[in-house]
C-alpha cells in the first residue's frame, strides 16, 4: 500500500490548498478529518458553525461556534427604558416572539406592581398557545426537509400560514409582532379573530392525520429517529436542557405547570412526557405538544372575558430598585428574563436566559460515535434557532 | 403506417439508392449520434420541467408558471442560464479528472441508450448480449462519480462519491439478479428476443408474485443505482450540501444533471423492456376486439408510456420519502433485497424449467 | 418464527410507505388544494388587513392640515430614533410667536414598525399605512418627511 501512496503522489501534480500546519486537535487521529458545517449550510438553518472531527462517517467530536449573529440585545437593553426593550426580544427566538414578548412584559409588570385585567390574559395566552403551534409547525417541516422528505415541509407552511393570517389581523405583523406591552396587550383582538382560530382548528384537525402519515409511521422516519441522539435525563439535567428537549428525555420542566403564570393553573392540559430520550421522542413530545396547545385554544376561545385589554401604566415607566425575573415556556424551552433595576427609567442591566444555548450545549455528547446522518436529526428535534442562541 | 421503423427504413433506402454502402453507413451513424444527442437534450428539459411539475403540485405548489404556457419552457431557460454561467475550476483542484468527470457521465448515459428499443423494428444497436452490455455499462456511472468526488478537493464531495460507491456497487447486485429473472424466463439476452417473449403477455402479469418480485426490487434498486432520493445520498444536501457536484458550476454541472435524469430515464426503459413488455400493446387473453384496438396505438406510445409511467413512479418516491442514512441503505440491500431477489431467482429458476408461467 | 418476522416485517415497511404515497397521489390530483398566491398579478385583490404595519405615515384632511403639535412624544417614544421633530416659529392670527412643526423626519430604514410612537402620539397625528413594498435604489428615497410641504395644524388640535 506504501508504494500506492507514493504513486499517488506524483500523479498529483497539483498541490492541496488550505492544509493547515497548524498541529492537530487531541484524539485527533490519522485518518480522521475536520469538516466545516456552516455558516453557511443547508442544515444549520442560520449562521451556526459546527466544526466536526470525522472518522470516515463517524462522528468523533462536534464543536459549536457562535458569535455569528450576536447583536448584544442584552447591552442594547440597557439603554432602552421599559416599553421599548419589549420589541427587541422579538429578535432572539424570532419563532416564539410572542412569548418573548410575553415573557419580558411580565416582569416589567412585576416591578410595577400592576394587575392585568382578566381579557387581557386570555388574549395573551391563546396568542402564545397560536405563537407555539405555528413554530412547531415550522420545526416540523424544517425537520421533515433535513432528513430528505421535502413535501411536509409545504404541508406544514399551509397550516403555519393560517396562524400568520390571523396574527397579522391582529397585531399588525406576522413575525415580529410586538403586541404584548406592559400592562397588557396593544390592540384588541380584531373582530374576525374567534372566527378565524376556530377555522384554523378545523383546518388543523383534518389535516394532522398526514403528518403521521408521511412521518411518524413512515418507516424510513422511524429508522432515521429511533435510538439517534440519545439524552438521558440525568444529562439533560445537567446540562440545563428545558422545554421538549427535557421532555423528550422524561424530565418534567413545563414552566405551565410547575411556575404557572397568567391563568395557565386554570386551565386544562396536560405536560407530555416521553421517556426514550433519542430524536423520535422529542420529536413526539412536539407533535403531542401542538395537540395540547388546540386543548387549551379550544377551552378559551369561547370565554373571552369582556373588560379591557390594558390597564393604564403611566406614561415614563420606571421600575423601583430592586432585582426582577420572570420564566416562561417558549416553543423550545424556558425562558427567563432578569431585570436589575436602580430605579432608573432604563434597566440596569438585563439578562436572558434563553432556551437554545442550552439545548445546543447537548450536542457534542449526544452526537459522539454516530454516523454524519443523524447529525442534521439531532439538529432536527433539538428545535435550533440561531438568533436564540447569539443574542 | 407512419411509424419510427418506417422513417428509418426509407431513410436507409434512400441513402442506399444514393451512396455506396460504407459512405451510406457512417452518414446513418452520423444520423444516429445526432439523433441521440437531440433525445438527450430532448430528455433533460422534459424531465426537468416533469419533475418540477410533479414536486410542485405533490408540494401543494404551482411549480413554474412564468416562461411559457404554463411555464413549460422553464427548463430551456434554466439551460440557457446555465450555459452562459462560469464553469469555474477549483484551485485545488485535479484540473484533468475534474473537467473529465461530467463527460464520462455523458458517455456512459448516451452508451446505455444503444439497446434500447424505442419502438417496434426501431433500435440503435440489437446486439445479442442486451441486457449483460446495459447492466455493465450502467457500473461505469460509478468511476464518474468517484472521479468528480476525488477531483474536486472537497471533502463533502470525497464523501459524496465515497458514499455513492458504496451505494452503487451493492445495489447493482439485487438489479442485476432481478434482470437475470427476465432473462431466466425468456432464455435469451437479446432484447428484442425479451420483447418478442412478451407478445401474449407482459413479464409482470405472466411470471405470477415472483415476477412482481422482481420488478419491486429493480424499481428499488435502480432508484439507488442513479442516486434519486430517498437513496441520494451522494448529494444529500441537507448533510453534504451537494455531495460529489459540489465544487460544479455552469455547464459542467448541468451535465451532471442532465446525466442524472437521462439515467433515469434508461432504467425506466429498461425495467419496461424487461417486466412491461416493451413497446409491446397490452393485450388481454382472447379479448380479440380489445386486443385489436391496442394494436392500433403505435409501439412507440406504448413505449414512452410505461416508461414515463415508471418514471413517475420514480419521481413520486422522491417527492414522498426522507432519505436513508448510509447503514440503513447498505442494511436494506445486503439484509432484504439481496436476499429476497436471490430466493426470487431460485423460485423463477424452478417456474422456468417447470413451466409454470403463461 | 423467523422467516414469519421478517416477512411481517417487510410487509409492515411497505404499507407504511404506500400510505405516504397515497398522501402525496392525493395532492398530485387534487389540484384544488393548491394554497399558491401568485403575488405581483394578485396586487390589486391583495388587501392587507388595516392593522398592518407597513410604514409610518400622517394623514392630512383636504385643506392640508394634519393633527401633529409637535410635542416630540413620538420621537421620545421610539426606540431606534427614527423619528425627528423639526420646529419653526410661526405667527398666530394674533401676531404672537408659536412654535409648529416644520418637518417631521422620519426614516423608514431605521423603523421597526414596533407601532411604539403610533400608541404614544397623544393627537393620533400618525398612523400605520398599509404599504410594504418598499425596495428602492437609492436609500436617502427612505428618508421621508411625514407632512405635506406647506401643510398646517388643524384647528382646534392641542
Ligand atoms: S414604528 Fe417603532 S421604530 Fe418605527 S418610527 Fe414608530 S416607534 Fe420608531
Ligand atoms: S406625531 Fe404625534 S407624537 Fe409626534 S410630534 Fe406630532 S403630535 Fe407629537
Amino acid at each position: 500500500m506504501e508504494g500506492f501512496g507514493e504513486v499517488l503522489k506524483m500523479y498529483r501534480k497539483t498541490e492541496i490548498i488550505n492544509d493547515s500546519k497548524a498541529p492537530p486537535a487531541e484524539g485527533f487521529g490519522e485518518a480522521d478529518m475536520i469538516i466545516n458545517v456552516g455558516p453557511q449550510h443547508p442544515a444549520t438553518h442560520g449562521v451556526l458553525h459546527l466544526v466536526i472531527t470525522l472518522n470516515g462517517e463517524t462522528i468523533k467530536n462536534v464543536e459549536p461556534h457562535l458569535g455569528y449573529i450576536h447583536r448584544s440585545i442584552e447591552k442594547m437593553c440597557e439603554s432602552l427604558s421599559y416599553r421599548q426593550f419589549i420589541y427587541v426580544t422579538s429578535r432572539m427566538d424570532y419563532l416564539s416572539a410572542h412569548i418573548n414578548n410575553h415573557a419580558c412584559a411580565l416582569c416589567v409588570e412585576q416591578g410595577l406592581q400592576v394587575e392585568i385585567p382578566p381579557r387581557a390574559q386570555v388574549i395573551r395566552v391563546l396568542m402564545d398557545e397560536l405563537t407555539r403551534i405555528a413554530s412547531h409547525e415550522l420545526w416540523l417541516g424544517a425537520m421533515a426537509m433535513d432528513l430528505g422528505a421535502f413535501t411536509p415541509f409545504f404541508h406544514a407552511f399551509r397550516e403555519r400560514e393560517s396562524i400568520n393570517d390571523i396574527m397579522e389581523e391582529t397585531c399588525g405583523a406576522r413575525l415580529t409582532m410586538n403586541y404584548m406591552v406592559p400592562g397588557g396587550v396593544m390592540h384588541d383582538l380584531h373582530p374576525s379573530f374567534q372566527q378565524r382560530v376556530k377555522d384554523f382548528m378545523q383546518l388543523y384537525k383534518s389535516k394532522v392525520h398526514e403528518y403521521d402519515e408521511m412521518l411518524t409511521g413512515n418507516i424510513i422516519f422511524q429508522n432515521r429517529m429511533k435510538n439517534v441522539g440519545v439524552l438521558s435525563a440525568e444529562d439533560a439535567i445537567s446540562y440545563g436542557c428545558t422545554g421538549p428537549t427535557a421532555r423528550g428525555s422524561g424530565v418534567s420542566c413545563d414552566v405551565r405547570k410547575l411556575y404557572p403564570y397568567e391563568i395557565y393553573n386554570t386551565l386544562e392540559f396536560d405536560e407530555v412526557l416521553e421517556t426514550g430520550g433519542d430524536s423520535f421522542s422529542r420529536y413526539m413530545v412536539r407533535v403531542r405538544e401542538m395537540q395540547q396547545s388546540i386543548r387549551i385554544i379550544e377551552q378559551l376561545i369561547d370565554n373571552i372575558p369582556e373588560g379591557d385589554f390594558q390597564t393604564k401604566t403611566k406614561a415614563v415607566l420606571k421600575l423601583p430598585k430592586g432585582e426582577f425575573y420572570s420564566r416562561v415556556e417558549t416553543a423550545r424551552g424556558e425562558l427567563g428574563v432578569y431585570i436589575v433595576s436602580e430605579g432608573a427609567t432604563t434597566p440596569y442591566r438585563i439578562k436572558f436566559r434563553s432556551p437554545g444555548f442550552s439545548n445546543l450545549s447537548v450536542l457534542n455528547h449526544i452526537a459522539k460515535g454516530s454516523k454524519l446522518g443523524d447529525l442534521v436529526a439531532m439538529m432536527g428535534t433539538l428545535d435550533l434557532v440561531i438568533p436564540d442562541i447569539d443574542r | 403506417m407512419w411509424s419510427f421503423s418506417n422513417i428509418a427504413n426509407s431513410i436507409h433506402e434512400w441513402l442506399s439508392n444514393n451512396f455506396n454502402p460504407t459512405w451510406t453507413i457512417i452518414i446513418e451513424m452520423v444520423i444516429a449520434g445526432v439523433a441521440v444527442i437531440s433525445l438527450f437534450a430532448l430528455l433533460g428539459l422534459v424531465l426537468v420541467i416533469m419533475e418540477r411539475k410533479v414536486s410542485a403540485w405533490m408540494q401543494i405548489r404551482l411549480g413554474p408558471n412564468r416562461v411559457g404556457p404554463k411555464g413549460m419552457f422553464q427548463s430551456l431557460a434554466d439551460t440557457l442560464k446555465l450555459l452562459v454561467k462560469e464553469g469555474l475550476t477549483p484551485g485545488g483542484a485535479d484540473k484533468f479528472l475534474f473537467n473529465l468527470a461530467p463527460f464520462i457521465a455523458m458517455i456512459v448515459a448516451m452508451l446505455l441508450m444503444a439497446p434500447i428499443a424505442f419502438a417496434k423494428d426501431f433500435q440503435l444497436w440489437d446486439l445479442n448480449i442486451g441486457v449483460l452490455f446495459v447492466s455493465a455499462v450502467s457500473s461505469i456511472m460509478v468511476i464518474s462519480i468517484l472521479m468528480a468526488g476525488w477531483a474536486s478537493n472537497n471533502k463533502y464531495s470525497l464523501m459524496g462519491a465515497m458514499r455513492s460507491g458504496a451505494q452503487i456497487v451493492s445495489y447493482e447486485l439485487s438489479a442485476g439478479l432481478s434482470i437475470l429473472a427476465v432473462v431466466v424466463m425468456t432464455g435469451s439476452l437479446q432484447v428484442s428476443e425479451i420483447i418478442e417473449s412478451q407478445r401474449n403477455g407482459w413479464w409482470i402479469f405472466k411470471g405470477h408474485l415472483p415476477m412482481l418480485i422482481a420488478f419491486v426490487t429493480f424499481i428499488i434498486a435502480v432508484t439507488a443505482e442513479t442516486n434519486r432520493a430517498p437513496f441520494d445520498l451522494a448529494e444529500a444536501e441537507s448533510e453534504l450540501t451537494a455531495g460529489f457536484h459540489t465544487e460544479y458550476s455552469g455547464m459542467k454541472f448541468a451535465l451532471f444533471f442532465l446525466a442524472e435524469y437521462v439515467n433515469v430515464f434508461i432504467v425506466c426503459a429498461i425495467g419496461a423492456t424487461l417486466f412491461l413488455g416493451g413497446w409491446m400493446p397490452f393485450h388481454i387473453g382472447k379479448w380479440e376486439g380489445f386486443n385489436h384496438v391496442m394494436d392500433y396505438i403505435p409501439s412507440s406510445i406504448w413505449f414512452f408510456g410505461k416508461t414515463f409511467f415508471l418514471i413517475f413512479l420514480i419521481m413520486w418516491f422522491r417527492w414522498t420519502f426522507p432519505r436513508l442514512r448510509i447503514d440503513q441503505l447498505l442494511n436494506l440491500e445486503w439484509k432484504y433485497l439481496l436476499p429476497i431477489s436471490m430466493i426470487n431467482l431460485l423460485i423463477v429458476t424452478a417456474m422456468a424449467i417447470l413451466g409454470w408461467h403463461f | 418464527m423467523f422467516i414469519k418476522k421478517y416477512i411481517q416485517e417487510i410487509w409492515g415497511a411497505v404499507k407504511s410507505l404506500l400510505k405516504g404515497m397515497r398522501r402525496t397521489g392525493y395532492y398530485f390530483t387534487h389540484h384544488k388544494e393548491i394554497i399558491t398566491q401568485q403575488y405581483p398579478d394578485n396586487r390589486e385583490t391583495l388587501n392587507l388587513p388595516e392593522r398592518f404595519k407597513g410604514e409610518v405615515v400622517m394623514p392630512h384632511d383636504e385643506n392640508n392640515e394634519h393633527r401633529c403639535t409637535g410635542c416630540q412624544a413620538c420621537e421620545l417614544a421610539c426606540p431606534n430614533g427614527t423619528i425627528k421633530v423639526i420646529f419653526k416659529n410661526e405667527l398666530n392670527a394674533e401676531g404672537k410667536k408659536k412654535k409648529a412643526i416644520d418637518k417631521l423626519v422620519y426614516h423608514l430604514e431605521l423603523c421597526t414598525m414596533c407601532n411604539l410612537c403610533i400608541e404614544a402620539c397623544p393627537s393620533d397625528a400618525i398612523k400605520m399605512a398599509q404599504t410594504f413594498e418598499h425596495s428602492v435604489f437609492d436609500r436617502n428615497e427612505l428618508t421621508k418627511i411625514l407632512n405635506n410641504p406647506g401643510s398646517k395644524i388643524m384647528d382646534g388640535v392641542e
